[in-house]
């Protein structure tokens, strides 16, 4: 009950300086404003003036949302270091550990809150735009929001023992590579050595694999996503970010305050 | 049980760049009395706000024990009996004093209801009602300060950390900081406060521990630190010829129409007292002049 009261008033708290930061929402905004002018877009091509909507609309709120989640999540932590609220935090009886798992719930949540205002203005938007409303994209929705916490996650670990700066890029990186996986899989072949082939395998199987939260093509297109996708994502998410987040609060743990 | 021990205590840092270690911590003795006040003296750098993370465990020692309140205090257990307030008070800015508090509250688990009431009740403490409402990004340093102190009190604990806590206060924010310090020792709390602003602390410590580049140097009750040692005795004499000064070597310090002699001993004091009643003149006072604080610390350091 109490270790409850403490995450919750930490992940609150983080909630609080995310959505008290106008960065936050001019990053929603963009991320609105993009998708709609996917209208603009539809105008100009000959076709499915729905399909236009929702491939650029749903790539805009992708591309928004994922800066929302590296932002979001280095900023919040390099905060607390850079001006120093974690003494006051870490003088308190509050673990380390439940500090990170705390911001963590927090971040997770401010992403919620993020994603769930675009998708509402984004159906919104579709439905005056086309009279459509198309459950498929709840999934594309689901998988954005795996796909974020995964994000967050890793931005967690850099900026536990790196500097903004260097965290937004590794974890810019990270997301980049992890969206691209399977040219791993590609460049596999072309290594002749034993140890680059393992190592190809290595890193294959330890970044993330962002590609199977991204199901934009298949809502578009409609041709539906099997439910076994859904619930391996999700499953894969859930260990992922586990892995993640120990080995975050494993440094933090070691993490000295000069 | 002492309301905080700390034995041998050692820490370096070690650069990035170079091998060579910084050792910022040598050799930091202490031992707090529960219900004393305690000031922890040292001048900038000696390793005091060190020391003090070193406690809350927001660095680690490299050696040494510290316990709080008979407990290590790293665990989370002697935490929950414990207030800090920073050197710096660093809030998040974008909370109200209410806000503060009420999440301070709760990484204290404090029970809704009780935390409402606490929250109100400190607030009026450190004179901030009408501002309870107002981001702290809009208050100034001191106002920060006594925010910070609300925050340290909020769930009425034992022992007091305080670092630096006058710095950035003008004279009736330091009154009434050391009127609520008295009145926390009143109710039975242990305070342990740095400073290096010496008035301050010899209104109001009962024993004192002054540290020098990373070790302490000396360490024991304010009233027997200074009621020891008288520094000096002030004669003041008047009605003395200028010529009879002179010719008994008088080192006179004239003031107004008054003359003022030193002397360091009691012997001394008698053998002046002597030769101004021979010169005819008028002894108007004999004044000890004990030790202060501040000429305990300044030998300590040139030492």
């Amino acid at each position: 009950m109490k270790i409850q009261t403490k995450l919750k008033a930490i992940a609150l708290n983080t909630f609080k300086e995310a959505v008290r930061n106008k960065i936050f929402y001019l990053l929603i905004a963009f991320g609105v404003f993009f998708a709609m002018s996917s209208k603009l877009v539809s105008l100009l091509t000959i076709g499915n003036e729905a399909k236009v909507l929702k491939d650029v609309g749903l790539a805009s709120i992708h591309f928004f949302s994922v800066l929302i989640a590296v932002f979001t999540g280095i900023n919040l932590v390099y905060k607390e270091i850079e001006k120093k609220t974690i003494y006051n935090i870490l003088s308190k009886p509050i673990s380390r550990s439940s500090f990170i798992i705390g911001k963590f719930i927090g971040l997770a949540f401010t992403l919620l809150v993020a994603l769930v205002s675009m998708a509402v203005i984004f159906f919104f938007f579709l439905f005056i735009s086309t009279g459509e409303l198309d459950s498929g994209i709840l999934i594309f929705f689901l998988l954005l929001y795996m796909e974020l916490l995964i994000i967050t996650a890793i931005s967690l670990l850099f900026s536990s023992f790196s500097t903004p700066i260097l965290s937004s890029i590794f974890t810019i990186c990270i997301y980049l590579i992890g969206e691209t996986l399977w040219t791993f899989n590609l460049f596999k072949e072309y290594l002749k050595t034993p140890i680059d082939k393992f190592a190809a395998h290595f890193l294959y199987y330890i970044l993330p694999n962002l590609e199977r939260f991204n199901v934009k093509s298949a809502v578009v297109m409609k041709t539906g996503i099997g439910t076994f996708h859904v619930l391996n994502a999700v499953l894969y998410t859930a260990v992922y970010i586990t892995a993640v987040l120990v080995l975050a609060i494993l440094i933090f743990n070691k993490r000295e305050f000069k | 049980m002492k309301a905080l021990e700390i034995k041998n205590l050692k820490k370096s840092f070690q650069s990035n760049f170079l091998i060579k270690q910084f050792h910022i911590l040598k050799n930091i003795n202490l031992s707090v009395e529960k219900g004393d006040i305690y000031g922890f003296l040292g001048p900038n750098g000696a390793g005091k706000t060190t020391t003090i993370k070193c406690i809350l465990g927001i660095i680690f020692p490299d050696a040494g024990e510290i316990n709080l309140l008979g407990k290590p205090s790293n665990a989370i257990e002697s935490k929950s009996k414990l207030g800090f307030l920073p050197e710096h008070p660093y809030f998040y800015d974008y909370l109200t004093p209410v806000e503060l508090l009420t999440f301070t509250g709760q990484l204290f688990a404090i029970p809704k209801d009780r935390l409402k009431e606490r929250t109100l009740q400190l607030i009026e403490l450190v004179g901030m009602k009408g501002k309870e409402h107002i981001k702290l990004k809009k208050f100034s340093k001191g106002m920060i300060q006594r925010i910070g102190l609300a925050q340290s009190l909020i769930h009425d604990p034992e022992l007091l950390i305080l670092d630096e806590p006058f710095s950035g206060l003008d004279p009736i924010g330091r009154k009434e900081l050391r009127d609520i310090i008295l009145s926390l020792k009143d109710n039975g709390k242990t305070i342990f406060f740095s400073s290096h602003i010496l008035q301050d602390m010899e209104l109001i410590v009962d024993k004192v521990g002054i540290i020098l580049e990373g070790e302490t140097r000396k360490e024991g009750k304010l009233s027997e630190l200074i009621s020891r040692s008288v520094r000096n005795y002030e004669i003041v004499f008047t009605g003395m010829e200028e010529q009879a000064m002179k010719e008994n070597n008088l080192d006179c310090i004239p003031r107004d129409k008054n003359f003022i002699l030193r002397a360091e001993t009691n012997e001394e004091t008698n053998r002046l007292i002597g030769l101004v009643n021979r010169g005819n003149g008028k002894i108007l006072s004999v004044t000890p002049a004990k030790m202060t604080l501040e000429d305990i610390f300044l030998k300590e350091i040139s030492r």
